[in-house]
């Protein structure tokens, strides 16, 4: 445990150093929340009727979305792991006392937290004190705001439980391109990272709301506003951890049998 | 016929202080430190010369390299290379030079280095039967034969040096910069590429200004030596003003070095 | 000298389109990553116009060609300018020194330098979302509305093109902190799939006399469907390339600062 928290320690020293990079890295995402505040506005005026949020709520979600782009960002991977996997320098991985899943989670988590905690204050600061109706609102309520944190957690765990499927099909494959390619285009729509899930159609949303890659983000983005509240939300929540467990154990399935192919081939 | 008087070349440096105060008054406020590279360095050197530049690192020899290619402009001074000013003259003055530094490469990384050298062909508007004609001088001398059709990232470091040679003599320059063009070779291919160098020089009179830190290459190939040190010429001689009895030619030049570092105590001294 | 440069620049892209064909299957999945980018693009569009069939006059088949010009315009530039994209390596590598070193003009030299063939994928998606919206907004074809459309690519490409310079001259002085200028590039891509005016008249005013970007979208755009047949439209990409004056001079002050005060 010791081992990770130095990781992430080293981690957040690293991202301290690039200081002129993180402000560049702001002042873009302000800037693509502004856009995309403005193109959501325009939907909205014309015609308000039609707009499956409040608007409030979709301000809201535009910012937490912006703050914490690197906890749920589907594109970003640790690419030590693939080169890995290509190379064969996994076998150095597989000889260390450690055990593999474990190894790799805490890695591939402390990189997303620790650029999210570079990030997110900043954003959210700056948001809140933007004239209206650019401005960040309050929690739905104290309850809103707990559960938000904690699916804020739980999202996070369950994006990382996604990247390990992902590294271990790469291993399964042997060739990670396609892998990489393929699998977070889905996430990333399906999560509501292009446009919120309440934004697609009544079909396609139902089904959404039920996949796992809703707690990807969706999931608490909405329960902070208070869009998604009451027997929805708590059956939003229980299937967050319920697909929470189901990746873990897929994934570390996915490693373990991986891992032992690879013990074999190596020996 | 190589012409630099009293050439002044200063970078300025932002100085960097550690810590988030730092920091942030430097996003303000740089300050900076002015470095002489170059402070009022004089030579001549005639055609048809190998002259070998030498000294520590940080002596000023790589911007004496680049303000004699045209990459730099001079602070003050006058520089004249074969009756050009060469940061001034700058599309016809490449015409006439060459260039090789030993730690970049100038081939094109994924195609065969023939195709590079075509390329070369079109950059510089060589005439074809002038190409051809260096061409197969260069693939006779050199050994290029299969390397023509291999990519410049599959060859071998000395295969890849023996390349980049002939790639900045394809055009005829009338000087030629080898900037550390050793480095890292086997000795197999250290003696190609000097023997090379040498059959140069004596073919076409081409004029060689080199900069190493490996005194065997100057051995073998510099009538004259020329030392640099703290942006200025300290010595403009032969190998055997700095060669010590019973001393290999290294020991003998870091002697050379302590000795002007004493010297240049001693004047400070007289002068407090 | 000038039917020379052309030559030299044809030989150069030649050469860069070899060396990519070395990572074909590199090339293909990037291929595949930008048509699965444009497909996710497209749906998002297509689900948001079923909530809101017109926003701010403008329909699903208007805004998908103009994010395929957008699209092209941007894609053309990474393709053919991505040596000034990407000049933050050939400085950090101390390339540039090699190009100082050539009897060549720099412009034409760091042209040369890359060819992003890759961007072939984003750039046919562009022109296929172009025919598209062509033909389902009914555009009627005139020989104006053809002038306007080219106009709008050659334009719009020259100002992107403009952008990666200025980021590219940018680099002689600093090579931190650089990734805002990607507001300019990607961001205007990315959220100009709609035509400007959505954002409101402030932000049309900034997009025109800042960067002009509304000159080679929104204005022509309004022709190109319908909407406004003033005589000018067709011309209006054209003031836009005085936008390539800084950008030209951004670069040159890089160039001297480089020479006179080394890397």
């Amino acid at each position: 445990m010791k081992k990770y928290f130095s990781f992430f320690r080293l981690r957040l020293a690293m991202g301290l150093q690039y200081r002129t990079a993180a402000i560049a890295g702001l002042v873009t995402q302000f800037f693509w929340g502004f856009m995309l505040i403005g193109a959501y506005r325009a939907f909205y005026e014309s015609n308000p009727s039609a707009f499956p949020m409040s608007f409030q709520a979709m301000v809201s979600y535009i910012w937490l979305q912006q703050a914490f782009l690197a906890v749920f960002i589907t594109w970003r991977y640790d690419e030590d792991i693939f080169t890995m996997i290509t190379d064969g320098g996994i076998s150095y991985e597989l000889a260390r006392p450690v055990d593999l899943y474990g190894m790799w989670y805490a890695k591939n988590l402390a990189m997303r937290l620790s650029e999210a905690m570079l990030r997110f204050a900043p954003v959210l600061l700056l948001a809140m004190v933007l004239p209206h109706p650019f401005r960040l609102g309050r929690p739905a309520s104290a309850a809103h705001f707990f559960l938000f944190l904690l699916t804020m957690v739980v999202g996070l765990l369950l994006t990382v439980a996604f990247l390990m499927i992902i590294y271990g099909l790469a291993m399964k494959t042997i060739s990670p391109t396609g892998v990489r390619l393929f699998f977070p285009a889905i996430v990333e729509f399906m999560s509501g990272q292009i446009i919120p899930i309440p934004f697609f159609p009544e079909k396609l949303r139902k089904i959404a709301e039920l996949l796992p890659f809703a707690g990807m983000q969706n999931v608490p983005l909405r329960i902070y506003s208070g869009d998604l509240s009451g027997t929805p939300m708590v059956t939003a929540v229980v299937l967050q951890f319920f697909w929470l467990l189901v990746f873990l154990g897929i994934g570390k399935l996915l490693l373990s049998s991986a891992e032992k192919r690879a013990v074999v081939q190596g020996g | 016929m190589i012409h630099l008087e009293n050439v002044v070349k200063t970078y300025k440096v932002a100085r960097r202080g550690t810590g988030t105060r730092e920091t942030l008054r430097a996003f303000f406020r740089r300050d900076y430190t002015e470095i002489r590279a170059l402070d009022g360095l004089s030579f001549d050197i005639p055609d048809g010369e190998i002259v070998g530049l030498l000294g520590p690192n940080g002596a000023g020899k790589s911007t004496a390299i680049k303000i004699l290619s045209g990459i730099l402009y001079p602070d003050s001074g006058t520089v004249e290379c074969n009756g050009f000013v060469p940061y001034k003259d700058r599309m016809r003055y490449t015409r006439e030079i060459g260039v090789v530094f030993g730690q970049r490469t100038q081939l094109f990384w994924d195609v065969p280095v023939g195709d590079s050298y075509a390329l070369l062909k079109d950059i510089y508007d060589i005439p074809d039967d002038v190409f051809n004609e260096n061409l197969e001088e260069m693939t006779a001398l050199l050994r290029l034969e299969k390397l023509l059709t291999t990519p410049a990232r599959q060859l071998s470091l000395g295969q890849r040096m023996r390349c980049e040679l002939a790639a900045s003599l394809l055009h005829s320059p009338k000087i030629l910069f080898l900037d550390e063009p050793t480095i890292g070779l086997d000795a197999a291919s250290k003696l190609a590429v000097r023997k090379f160098v040498r059959d140069v020089n004596e073919r076409r009179q081409t004029t060689v200004i080199l900069t190493t830190h490996d005194m065997q290459d100057v051995e073998a190939l510099s009538e004259r030596v020329m030392m640099i040190g703290k942006g200025k010429l300290l010595l403009n001689g032969t190998l055997s003003d700095i060669r010590r009895e019973g001393e290999s030619l290294d020991e003998s030049l870091v002697e050379f070095y302590r000795q002007i570092e004493l010297d240049n105590r001693e004047e400070e001294e007289d002068l407090s | 000298m000038k039917r020379h440069s052309f030559r030299l620049y044809r030989h150069y892209v030649a050469l860069n389109i070899r060396s990519s064909m070395q990572y074909k299957s590199s090339f293909m999945f990037t291929i595949l990553g930008q048509t699965i980018a444009t497909v996710s693009t497209l749906l998002s569009l297509i689900f948001i116009f079923q909530r809101f069939p017109v926003i701010k006059g403008f329909t699903l088949n208007d805004v998908i060609l103009c994010a395929g010009i957008v699209q092209l315009q941007f894609s053309i530039a990474e393709m053919w300018a991505r040596g000034f994209d990407r000049f933050a390596v050939t400085v950090r590598r101390a390339e540039f020194d090699r190009i100082l070193l050539r009897p060549r003009n720099h412009v034409l030299q760091v042209l040369g330098s890359q060819f992003e063939l890759s961007r072939i994928g984003r750039l046919i998606q562009g022109i296929i979302m172009i025919v598209y919206g062509v033909i389902k907004a009914q555009v009627n074809w005139t020989f104006l509305k053809g002038l306007t459309l080219f106009n709008m690519i050659v334009c719009g490409t020259l100002l992107f093109s403009g952008l990666h310079m200025i980021r590219a001259g940018l680099c002689f002085f600093t090579l931190q902190g650089l990734e805002f200028m990607n507001i300019f590039t990607d961001g205007f891509r990315e959220h100009g799939k709609y035509p400007l005016s959505i954002y409101g008249d402030k932000f049309l005013l900034i997009c025109t006399i800042v960067i002009p970007y509304t000159l080679t979208q929104y204005y022509p755009l309004l022709y190109l469907i319908g909407k406004r047949t003033d005589w000018w439209l067709p011309w209006s990409p054209l003031p836009s390339l005085l936008f390539l004056i800084p950008c030209w001079l951004i670069w040159r002050i890089g160039v001297r600062h480089y020479q006179s005060a080394g890397s």
